[in-house]
């Protein structure tokens, strides 16, 4: 009996330490995630203006002409993927994976990945997919400069005719306990953001200095913020999804240490009523002879 | 006058600086100073870096906008600034000093200076400067 007992408290220490883990980094991931959502929340605002911007912009009756808007038939079509670097955030790597693979698969041979993120790489390198570009170690609070860097590598790769189109796969934040795998084209720009035809009248725009060098500007700044602005959802997601995990494993290890506490009492009291029977019994065969 | 008010948003990748009514508006444009009053065309211009003024009921603020870019239509005016800051949240000797620093650069010329990006920094701790109304 006594040997069960020790077993009991050995595992108890064991899952009160795996505790201690998980709550610290639940507690961790809340910190993140406070930061990286106020991030997220101010960034949209500039998104959705500039959407709006350019939506108008398109529906008007000026003809634009840029590389960006073009729709080209030559190369692949690019996903980027953005997954996290690391694990144990529940659902989060996995969901986004498969999502991201349902649609790579839907383009056979056509797709090309660009895996952003550990295990991304890891999950598409050990399925045989191949990977154009990858990037680890993104940070927990990515940077507009990262954005701009990743943009430039991808337009790099548009126009040289290496990808017809460029789509962005994160997870979109919608609350620390929600996630939503989501999918945006981000080049050709023109498609995807002219997709909505306004009933709305056409509106003749001035351009200053000019249609041409006003999309000049505004079409790349449109990539960077957009790329900006999933690095941004993705790592929201991320800190969210693992703190929600963490939690629940802190939880789950609560309940065990409860069960197991139980049993250990259970498992001492058994032992001491078996040492006073004995004594019990011992003693009455003493007082009989 | 009072009817004759435009809305004025100003957004900034890293938040949203303001939204306020106004009698009209002088910004940076990429041409030079550009103003826009009630019942301007629709417009879309690339902004450059230095002082927005906007006015209200004979009011006049400033504020220092970097790049970016605004569309009017319809009295409603959008700026998309990389950079705006409001005259009282401008730190002027941050600005005093990364003018100063820009203008060291740009004196010892010669040597691997990006002139372009010091040209750049002088002209935002300028406008940075200018705007917070204390020179």
């Amino acid at each position: 009996m006594a040997q069960n007992t020790r077993e009991i408290r050995r595992r108890i220490r064991s899952v009160q330490s795996t505790q201690k883990i998980t709550s610290a980094m639940e507690m961790v991931a809340a910190a993140k995630l406070r930061r990286a959502q106020e991030r997220v929340v101010t960034a949209r605002p500039y998104t959705a203006k500039l959407h709006e911007v350019l939506e108008r912009l398109f529906r008007s009756d000026t003809d634009f002409e840029h590389p960006f808007i073009e729709v080209s038939e030559e190369g692949k079509v690019g996903y980027v993927v953005i997954s996290g670097d690391s694990g144990l955030a529940g659902g989060y790597n996995v969901n986004i994976l498969r999502f991201a693979q349902r649609h790579v698969d839907s383009h056979d041979e056509n797709a090309a990945i660009i895996a952003l993120g550990r295990k991304g790489r890891d999950y598409f390198r050990y399925r045989g997919y191949p990977l154009l570009q990858e990037y680890i170690n993104i940070g927990d609070l990515p940077t507009y400069i990262q954005a701009v860097a990743l943009a430039e590598e991808l337009t790099k790769l548009y126009h040289e005719g290496t990808l017809r189109e460029v789509n962005l796969v994160y997870n979109k934040f919608i609350t620390p306990l929600r996630q939503d795998p989501v999918k945006i084209q981000l080049l050709p720009i023109a498609a995807s953001v002219d997709r909505r035809e306004g009933e709305e009248e056409e509106v003749e725009y001035i351009f200053e200095p000019s249609p041409a060098g006003v999309l000049d500007e505004l079409l790349p700044k449109y990539v960077n913020i957009e790329i900006y602005q999933a690095l941004l959802e993705a790592k929201a997601s991320e800190h969210g999804a693992r703190m929600t995990a963490m939690g629940s494993a802190t939880d789950n290890a609560e309940e065990i240490i409860d069960k197991l506490n139980l049993s250990y009492n259970r498992a001492r009291q058994t032992a001491i009523t078996t040492e006073i029977s004995e004594i019990v019994g011992g003693a009455e065969a003493l007082q009989g002879s | 006058m009072a009817e004759k008010v435009l809305t004025m948003e100003v957004v900034t990748p890293e938040r949203h600086v303001l939204t306020t009514d106004t009698n009209g508006i002088v910004v940076p444009a990429h041409e030079g100073y550009l103003g826009v009053l009630y019942n301007h065309a629709p417009l879309v211009t690339i902004l450059d870096t230095g002082i927005l003024r906007y006015s209200l009921d004979g009011k006049v603020e400033r504020m220092a906008v970097c790049g970016g870019f605004m569309e009017v239509d319809e009295n409603k005016i959008i700026i998309l600034a990389d950079t705006a800051e409001l005259a009282e949240e401008i730190d002027v000797a941050r600005a005093m000093d990364s003018k100063r620093r820009a203008e060291d650069r740009l004196r010892q010329m010669g040597e691997k200076v990006d002139e372009a990006r010091a040209q750049a920094s002088l002209q935002r701790a300028i406008a940075r400067i200018k705007a917070s109304g204390k020179e």
